[in-house]
């Protein structure tokens, strides 16, 4: 098994995302949980984590790529002699 | 209270050992791994209640030794620290190899900056305190020296210049307030309990935004802690160390810095933001960034910011918190640096852009360098989880929305720039065809020895003893901080695997350039130079004759007018601030010596 061949890395891709979809799925489990506290409203809705982990890294490395790269990048040679 | 004189804080040990490694020859190398057990002996052995006072100048006392509440968990990690860190950097190919050539310099260097760290983490008074904080800076500017490169060289030189910098900020606020203190007819102004700012402190005073002397030491802190703009030093140093170098300097600068401001501004609330800034910075840099030491550089103040933040925040989960954390921290960042350290080492590349299919061949570094990942992006069952949680859970427990949002942000951000990206980059990515051995069994040992402590430390059960020393530990037959309960491990693994979807979704646009992100490092490396050689000079240039007779001839006129000196004070000439704070700080640590040998 080699994680260049293709075939692998379909496998990979499609057992991930069995992953996440249980993740999700498991916030039915979680919200009626003891110990789960929502202490700002919104953290305590169905699928709060999931959305908010992949939403604020899209918008972090858009606006890094995009806005801060756009701005500050150079090449790697700038400060040389 | 026991008081005891003569007998010096365990750093001294790491110090003076330190600095008769390279006399010892052949037994160097063994001694060296001697020597960081002595010193964690010794700060075990130290009852909890000790101090050690010498007198100074006459009229003071120094307080060298007493145990602050978060004394024993930095104190202690620092000198396992310094253990690895001698495993890691041990001269496996002879002490007259070009590595073992470099070993006499950087180890003895590294060893008197941890041990002056482990000694700040003792001070019971500012000055002692002062005394070690300068000894660190000439200690880690050694070791990026040591380096031997052109580049280490110049960086090296940067990074004094600012250390200095922000020595004199921390210096000129102390005597600020020593003189203050003097005036209003306080008999120990040295003491450290008169510099507590923080509003929610261990002994808290409020501090104020008219009080210059705390806000010049506030600065002089936060450049060690690398805040921005007042860090670009670190991202611009630490990845021109050597492969054992870096390790080292990941671990104790910004650690003693959180150490520091824990004591003095606990509860300061501009923390909390200088915090938040620091943990974001940190991953927007760490994303551009090609250099794979310069990324987990980055992630250094992307972690530190999150232990700023606890310490902002103030309550005793939060600072608990934070000083857990950068006990876990210095453990998986200098495991990750010693995977990217023996990466170095063996291909003798540094960029994400030449790197890649590395796990072919390097299976040791591959797993050790992915338990860092994990530990660091705080997965459960590693050392992040049960420690950065508090943080986080003070934050939701004060209802700060701005700080529990931006945090868990940057949770998934760590996992994102660091978790995913440095292993995915070194050791997958592309097959770049290298195919290098794992590195010789020292380096393996160092890694194989802290990845071990980044997983016990996350089982269930198995914490109890980091949280035992923590700076607020849990009354009898109370529970400190419960990480392991079934919403919080699941609610971590929806934010942390959606973050690594984000990161493959994206994959085309982290696609890594030669390029660099300029910092605020920009200023004194090119507008100064450039501002002095463009305009200043041209000008001084073109007033010569006027400013000769203004600065030159004027004042020598004028001296010889109202004094004539002896001769023989012509021998002496003026120095840069610089210089003469290096020479004052070896004076005093020389007074330190001799005053326990005295005594």
């Amino acid at each position: 098994m080699s994680l260049e061949d293709p075939r692998t890395l379909r496998k990979l891709w499609t057992a991930s995302l069995v992953v996440l979809a249980l993740l999700v799925l498991a916030d039915f489990w979680v919200l009626r949980d003891p110990h789960h506290h929502a202490h700002f409203g919104v953290d305590g809705t169905f699928g709060f984590y999931s959305w908010y982990g992949f939403g604020v890294c899209a918008v972090m490395v858009l606006v890094s790529k995009f806005v801060v790269g756009l701005i500050l990048k150079r090449k790697d040679t700038f400060y040389d002699d | 209270m026991t008081d005891a004189v003569g007998l010096p804080p365990p750093g001294i040990i790491l110090v003076l050992g330190g600095l008769v490694l390279p006399l010892l020859r052949g037994l160097g190398p063994a001694v060296a791994l001697l020597l960081p057990l002595l010193t964690l002996g010794a700060i075990w052995g130290i009852p909890d209640d000790l101090t050690v006072t010498m007198p100074f100048m006459g009229q003071y006392d120094l307080t060298v030794l007493a145990f602050n509440p978060p004394t024993k968990v930095f104190a202690t990690i620092f000198a396992v620290m310094a253990f690895a860190g001698a495993l890691f950097a041990h001269p496996i190919t002879g002490l007259d190899s070009e590595r073992g050539r470099r070993w006499r310099v950087e180890l003895p260097a590294a060893f008197v900056y941890a041990g002056s760290a482990i000694c700040v983490t003792f001070a019971g008074d500012i000055l002692s305190l002062f005394i070690f904080w300068e000894l660190m800076a000439i200690g880690s500017t050694t070791v990026i020296w040591s380096a031997g490169t052109r580049a280490a060289g110049r960086a090296g030189y940067r990074y004094a210049l600012v250390h200095f910098v922000g020595g004199v900020l921390l210096m000129a606020g102390i005597l600020a307030k020593v003189f203050a203190l003097q005036a209003s007819g306080v008999s120990d102004p040295l003491a450290l309990h008169h510099f507590f700012f923080g509003a929610a402190g261990f002994e808290g005073l409020s501090f104020g935004t008219g009080d210059a002397a705390a806000w010049l030491i506030l600065l002089g802190i936060l450049v060690n802690a690398a805040a921005p703009p007042l860090g670009a030093w670190l991202a611009d140093a630490y990845p021109e160390a050597s492969e054992s170098g870096t390790v080292f300097l990941s671990a104790f600068t910004t650690k003693t810095a959180v150490y520091v401001l824990m004591l003095l501004f606990a509860g300061t609330q501009l923390l909390i933001y200088v915090g938040l800034l620091m943990a974001v910075y940190g991953i927007v840099y760490a994303i551009l960034e090609n250099d794979m030491r310069r990324i987990l550089a980055y992630s250094i103040v992307n972690q530190v910011g999150f232990m700023v933040c606890g310490i902002g925040i103030g309550t005793a989960m939060a600072l608990n918190g934070a000083a857990a954390h950068a006990f876990a921290h210095i453990v998986y960042k200098a495991l990750l640096l010693m995977s990217a350290g023996s990466v170095l080492y063996m291909t003798g590349k540094r960029k994400c852009t030449d790197l890649g299919g590395l796990y072919h061949s390097m299976p040791i570094t591959m797993t050790c360098g992915i338990i860092g990942a994990l530990a660091i992006s705080s997965f459960p069952l590693t050392s992040g989880f049960v420690t950065k949680s508090m943080i986080n859970q003070a934050a939701a427990d004060q209802h700060i929305a701005l700080a529990w949002f931006t945090l868990t942000a940057a949770s998934a951000g760590v996992f994102l720039h660091a978790g995913i990206k440095f292993p995915w980059f070194v050791f997958f990515q592309k097959d770049s065809g290298l195919r290098p051995p794992d590195p010789p069994w020292n380096m393996r040992a160092a890694m194989i020895f802290f990845a071990a402590v980044c997983i016990l430390l996350g089982v269930p059960g198995l914490y109890g003893p980091l949280y035992a020393i923590l700076p607020f530990p849990a009354a009898a037959g109370e529970t400190l901080y419960e990480p392991y309960t079934v919403p919080h491990v699941i609610n971590q693994l929806q934010l942390l695997l959606f973050s690594g979807l984000a990161f493959f979704a994206l994959l085309p646009v982290l696609k890594r350039t030669l390029t660099i992100t300029l910092d605020a490092d920009w200023f004194y490396r090119r507008l100064f130079p450039g501002a002095w050689k463009h305009l200043v000079r041209p000008v001084v240039l073109a007033f010569r004759e006027f400013f000769d007779y203004l600065f030159g001839q004027l004042p020598q006129m004028a001296k010889d007018i109202v004094y004539s000196p002896p001769q023989e004070a012509r021998m002496f000439k003026e120095w840069g601030l610089g210089g003469a704070m290096v020479v004052i700080t070896g004076f005093l640590f020389a007074y330190l010596v001799l005053g326990y040998i005295a005594a």
